[in-house]
């Protein structure tokens, strides 16, 4: 076997041995669950509007009904084996910020409610809002003053 | 029921479609980057963000529903929207107060939700 001196020959070697994963399939897998998610959305969304509600207000309904659903799979261990199976399909609709929230804040648990749930249920949903709401902060400074 | 008859299914196509390919855009990012589930969440919140302040998004949210503001970039969007309108309106203050108070309905219910599932559920040992 020959010897690896560089990060690049070690990078290639890791490529080589490690399983290829078959993008097609994990593409087609989180378009259909991604959309049957969305398209869950928007059932809830039009029935909303059926009842009379405003935009604003359906989409934040849309928002919690999902975290809802994807809280509770979670809590039942069934969303991690949809995640399994879809990848970004469940995790780039709003299921999947729901899921990193409730994930850990279940695993915690053994630490206690404070620093345990409350403390670590922002692991991977505290960048996201870090970024999101900085940039939306940003977006709102610049909008005060040039537009 | 009425409300079955009511669904507009060129919208709930368009919408799946357009939901499906944002989260195939992620798959891509995940298989060919190693880039970890929350450095893509982050980066999707923010392209949402810069893409809402655009006016781009906007577009996409026109034609395709929820298909759009279900996906993490909708929720960026509408980040960057409450941000603009609440900074229109009140100035200043309202640029640090709109984006939060347009997404708290999903921020709040993915806290206490989040906190309901810890008191109900067991952590589950990880079997290998």
């Amino acid at each position: 076997m020959k010897s690896i001196d560089t990060k690049k020959e070690y990078l290639d070697y890791v490529d080589q041995k490690s399983p290829n994963s078959p993008i097609l399939k994990n593409c087609f897998n989180a378009f259909w669950v991604g959309g049957l998610i969305c398209s869950i959305g928007q059932i809830i969304f039009d029935f909303c509007q059926y009842k009379g509600l405003d935009t604003t207000s359906s989409s934040t309904i849309v928002s919690i009904i999902l975290i809802g659903i994807a809280a509770f799979l979670t809590g039942l261990n069934i969303f991690n084996k949809i995640g399994k199976f879809a990848g970004a399909g469940s995790l780039v609709p709003i299921t999947g910020f729901a899921n990193s929230i409730v994930s850990p804040a279940i695993e915690y648990k053994s630490e206690g409610y404070v620093m345990g749930v409350g403390g670590k249920m922002f692991t991977v949903a505290g960048p996201v809002l870090v970024f999101g709401i900085s940039a939306s902060v940003i977006v709102g400074i610049i909008a005060t003053f040039f537009v | 029921m009425d409300f079955f008859q009511s669904i507009d299914w060129m919208q709930l196509l368009r919408c799946f479609v357009v939901g499906g390919l944002i989260c195939i855009i992620g798959q891509i990012l995940i298989d060919k980057t190693k880039l970890t589930s929350a450095r893509i969440l982050v980066i999707f919140v923010t392209t949402g963000v810069i893409l809402g302040a655009l006016g781009i998004y906007q577009y996409v949210i026109d034609f395709a529903g929820c298909g759009a503001t279900v996906p993490l970039l909708g929720f960026g969007a509408n980040l960057a929207k409450g941000a603009i309108t609440e900074a229109q309106n009140s100035g200043l203050l309202g640029a640090f107060i709109g984006g939060v108070k347009a997404s708290a309905g999903g921020i709040a219910a993915a806290v206490f939700f989040g906190y309901l599932a810890s008191l109900i559920a067991k952590p589950k040992i990880k079997k290998q």
